[in-house]
């Protein structure tokens, strides 16, 4: 078998080395009823490279592939186009098949690369500190109510209704098991997000109050006074932002007062995965960094005075602290904060403001030309790349009707809220620099079509 | 001299003395890379894009961004070459042996890379209609089958998204099942010798964790464990082969007392990989265990992750499974793939936890961990196990007599073999070691973990490594080891090849830099 190097003649050699008669004697701590004789049966055998990759080929080939056509999702997840090198460097094998950093001095590679990460993080979000990144943006944002309820020793946490809605699937289900009060409320299809009822919400018992910026149906909401708000009670504002990019065209959630950044970055080099892997962003202001969840990568210097970099701060981590950590957290997203650093490296500010400019002009662009369609009408006052459409009837079918005319057209908020009927009728739709005009006049048509 | 008709030596001249320093400070191939923030600029970019279109109006709502942000770039060749440069100062699985205990460095098949960037898995949006996405699904439900009957569980969670998340989700699922039979237990007893992330996750859901003692074996103190069960234990978590490379010849009574006392039973299956194809967790007892799709199944580190977590349940628990889930339904114009969530988790799953992650876990993963599962089969499965083992146990033997085994009078190890800083001269300590083996070319071996054994160190080879390779890293660690006996001051400088000497982790946590912060121009001008 091609990925396993011992032959007949080794493995008895290291037998007779070891001093056993047959493998079966290294496995004599297994109890008796336990010990399996031979191969599971009913699994297939080992398969070829060809035969693998030919099977493989033909499950992707039952997708409809994104960048095959017209194509219009968000919703936390966007399609950006990231330059060939990224995909190149993170393949290279000192990246791809490295580990976690525990020793420094043969990997400062992949701490230097977690340190600049770190810092574009900060600056992205205006924050002082940033981490080496979590699972995804759903994840952090549930660490970032648990490291709110640990720095104001509150246990009440208000959300937005702007909160994508799985975020706050998984924050309800761990709440449950921690004792986390969260307020919750669905969104309705107003212009503005609502920034107004979490200002009257905040109370002195109030751990933290986390907004989406721009919000799941794309609008875009000044926090400064919130923040204000949120501060007077003594409470932290978590800012959760599920598309990076826009922070090239709108000011950022730490220059307007949040104490707490996260947010997915799968939109900087990491591409759709149907989901994952992803990276999670994570950033703060100084004063809370030690009880922040996960790996930090700091700034020291070698036994010759030589600049390196370390893991650091690991006193609030589960292998030094266990049951006391700020978090259970080991494995994050490396590779994937690696991407995000490369491609963002690529564009730099000058280019980020470029993409966030053409991505927005696109989707004030494509929102006009759609809302002019009869029995569709555009939700939003404010948004960046992404806004919400309420349509004559459901979403949803008209979502599944364009798709089978080779458009996929958006989300529809049936999808992501069922049962409730108020959201039913809206649809999402996501336009970045990927999207070209005919795109744009193929999803008119289809809308148009499903519509009739 | 010997000189071409060029003129060009053709032969090195007797070697002088050696300085070693250059005008550069770089050494041949080991090239120094600055900071990006100091060789990049925020009006450089790398990228080119298409000229837009007319201008449009803003619908930013008055919040354009005005401040700078601070973003250095780079062109496309300069980016190529930073990181390059900088993957340069890594040591990788790809290069060498990397014996890291408990982590499970082993070759990543470039296959699995191929597949899983195929367009029609990496370029899908995970909320396309359901009906777009078949094949991803059908990749899911297949991974989740294999993985079921690999370890004889009853259902799989397929979301959690590294090791430690799902450990999170077997224990929420546990304290699930709990609840509903009315049973509000508080307590997760964990062994001493557990990865950090056992005691660190139970009480993320909200456990009080009491630790089990070890006996002399290297094993859970059944006894021990035993007058510890009671009415408010929920359960235990143990790690099967443990952390010592030892496997837990109890397992079956330690399943059953948990049990009879109300109980359930997580096992942290990050050492599967020992087993595959040989043991199958759920004859053991155990009702709920994560696999490491980027140990056992190698997808690859990528330098501290992405990993995967999925999670075998036995019947007990399967209820209370996590969102979402796959479901594979045999109709008659073929098989067709459900996505059971939110909307429809009440048709079928109503008990359910809940969500724990956005989307459905790490595809990306998933398609790499079947790859390497196909690859293999049913048949090299069990042949990863066995030479897993068996390369454990060769390295155990060939070193005992240098370094002590504190468990190697108890019989053969599984993948790993532990050995403790006993004999070593006054001064000389594990990490010595390990900083020496750094200047033989390898990356150490895991230390100072398990807590067990004082100054462990726990090599795990893994079954992609040669006999040769292993005779090598044999006699590279015999020979550091020997010196670390001989009292050899010199290990003391280890390790002096690498990119960097020893690194001050004091300084770096007491006066913590976390991000790059451009010199005061104030400063600087002093």
């Amino acid at each position: 078998m091609r990925y396993l190097p011992l032959s007949e003649g080794d493995r008895a050699a290291m037998l007779a080395k070891i001093g056993a008669a047959t493998i079966d004697d290294l496995f004599v701590d297994v109890p008796a009823p336990a010990r399996l004789p031979a191969k599971i049966e009913g699994l297939a055998d080992h398969a070829s490279e060809l035969a693998v990759e030919r099977h493989l080929g033909s499950l992707a080939g039952r997708n409809m592939v994104a960048g095959q056509g017209p194509f219009f999702l968000g919703c936390g997840a966007y399609r950006h186009h990231i330059p060939a090198s990224v995909d190149h460097l993170i393949q290279r094998g000192e990246f791809l098949t490295s580990y976690t950093p525990y020793q420094p001095e043969i990997a400062q590679g992949t701490l230097q690369v977690l340190f600049e990460f770190q810092t574009q993080v900060a600056r992205l979000y205006d924050c002082d500190v940033a981490n080496a990144s979590m699972y995804d943006g759903s994840t952090a944002c549930w660490e970032a109510i648990a490291m709110a309820r640990r720095i104001t020793r509150r246990g009440k946490a208000i959300l937005s209704s702007g909160l994508h809605p799985h975020y706050v699937s998984v924050a309800r289900t761990m709440a449950r098991f921690t004792g986390d009060l969260l307020e919750t409320m669905l969104p309705e299809l107003t212009p503005e997000p609502d920034t107004m009822r979490l200002i009257e919400a905040v109370d002195g018992e109030t751990s933290a109050v986390v907004v989406q910026y721009p919000d799941i149906l794309g609008r875009i909401g000044d926090l400064s006074e919130l923040a204000a708000r949120v501060h007077a009670q003594g409470a932290l504002l978590i800012a959760v932002v599920t598309e990076p990019v826009a922070l090239g065209a709108i000011r950022s959630p730490g220059e307007m007062g949040a104490d707490i950044v996260v947010g997915e970055g799968q939109s900087i080099g990491v591409g759709l995965n149907f989901g994952g892997p992803y990276v999670g962003l994570f950033a703060c202001q100084e004063r809370f960094v030690r009880q922040m969840p996960g790996r930090l990568a700091g700034e020291t210097v070698d036994a010759e005075g030589k600049r390196g970099f370390v893991l650091t701060l690991s006193t609030r981590e589960q292998h030094i602290r266990r049951e006391k950590a700020t978090s259970n957290i080991c494995t994050n997203s490396g590779l994937c904060a690696l991407a995000f650093s490369i491609h963002m490296t690529l564009l730099g500010e000058k280019g980020l403001r470029a993409l966030a400019e053409m991505n927005h002009a696109g989707a004030v662009k494509a929102a006009l030309r759609l809302s002019s369609i009869p029995g569709v009408e555009l939700v939003n006052d404010s948004f960046f790349n992404e806004f919400t459409l309420n349509l004559a009837t459901e979403a949803r079918p008209v979502v599944r009707a364009m798709a089978e005319a080779g458009v996929l057209g958006g989300v529809s908020l049936g999808r992501l809220y069922p049962g409730a009927q108020t959201l039913a009728n809206g649809l999402v739709v996501a336009v970045t620099e990927t999207v070209t005009d005919e795109d744009v006049a193929a999803l008119e048509q289809a809308l148009t079509e499903a519509l009739k | 001299m010997t000189m071409n008709r060029e003129g060009r030596p053709t032969r090195p001249e007797t070697a002088g003395a050696v300085t070693g320093t250059t005008w550069t400070g770089n050494r041949a191939l080991m090239l120094d890379e600055p900071l990006l923030f100091e060789i990049g600029d925020t009006q450089t970019t790398g990228v080119d894009f298409d000229p837009a279109g007319p201008g449009r109006e803003s619908r930013l709502g008055g919040l354009e961004r005005r401040r700078p942000i601070g973003l250095a770039g780079l062109s496309e060749p300069e980016t190529v070459r930073h990181y390059t440069r900088l993957s340069r100062q890594n040591y990788a699985i790809d290069l060498g042996l990397f014996p890291l205990g408990s982590c499970t460095m082993k070759h990543n098949p470039r296959l699995c890379e191929k597949v899983a960037r195929l367009p029609g898995f990496a370029d899908l949006h995970p909320l396309q209609p359901v009906d777009t996405v078949q094949g991803a699904l059908a990749v899911i439900s297949d991974l989740g089958a294999w993985l079921v009957r690999l370890t004889g569980m009853h259902s799989v969670a397929m979301s959690p998204k590294a090791g430690a998340h799902g450990e999170l989700c077997g224990l929420l699922a546990i304290r699930s099942a709990l609840e509903a039979r009315g049973d509000m237990r508080e307590v997760i007893l964990v062994p001493e010798s557990a990865h950090g992330t056992n005691p660190a996750t139970a009480a993320f859901a909200g456990y009080r964790v009491e630790n089990i003692p070890a006996n002399a074996a290297g094993r859970v103190d059944l006894d021990a464990l035993k007058s510890r069960l009671g009415p408010d234990v929920a359960g235990v978590m143990i790690t099967n082969p443990n952390t010592c490379g030892l496997f837990e010849p109890d397992m079956i009574a330690i399943s059953a007392a948990v049990h009879a006392a109300g109980g359930l039973v997580y096992c942290d299956g990050a050492n599967f990989n020992a087993i595959v194809g040989r043991v199958r967790p759920g004859d053991l007892g155990i009702d709920a265990m994560h696999i490491n799709l980027h140990k056992t199944f190698s997808t690859p580190h990528g330098g501290g992750g992405p990993g995967a977590g999925p999670v075998v349940f036995s019947e007990a628990l399967t209820p209370f499974a996590p969102l979402p889930f796959v479901e594979r339904i045999q109709a008659d114009e073929g098989e067709r793939y459900v996505l059971v969530e939110e909307e429809n988790a009440d048709e079928h799953h109503s008990r359910s936890f809940g969500r724990m992650t956005a989307f459905h876990g790490q595809m990306g993963m998933f398609t790499r961990a079947l790859a390497y599962i196909l690859s293999h089969g049913a048949d090299g499965l069990r042949q990863v196990a066995e030479d897993a083992v068996l390369n454990a146990n060769y390295v155990l033997r060939s070193l005992e007599d240098v370094l002590e085994a504190p468990f190697g009078a108890s019989g053969p190890c599984m993948h790993e073999a532990l050995f403790s800083d006993k004999g070593f001269a006054e001064g000389l300590t594990t990490l010595d070691v390990a900083k020496g083996l750094i200047d033989e070319g390898y990356h150490p071996m895991t230390m100072y973990f398990p807590l067990v054994v004082h100054g462990a160190m726990l090599v795990e080879p893994t079954e992609t490594e040669s006999k040769a390779a292993l005779d090598q890293f044999i006699g590279a660690l015999r020979n550091v080891a020997e010196r670390a006996k001989a009292g050899d001051p010199s290990l003391k400088a280890a390790p002096i090849h690498a990119p960097r000497r020893r690194l001050d982790e004091t300084l770096a946590a007491r006066k913590p830099v976390l991000v790059y912060r451009e010199p005061d121009p104030a400063q600087a001008a002093e």
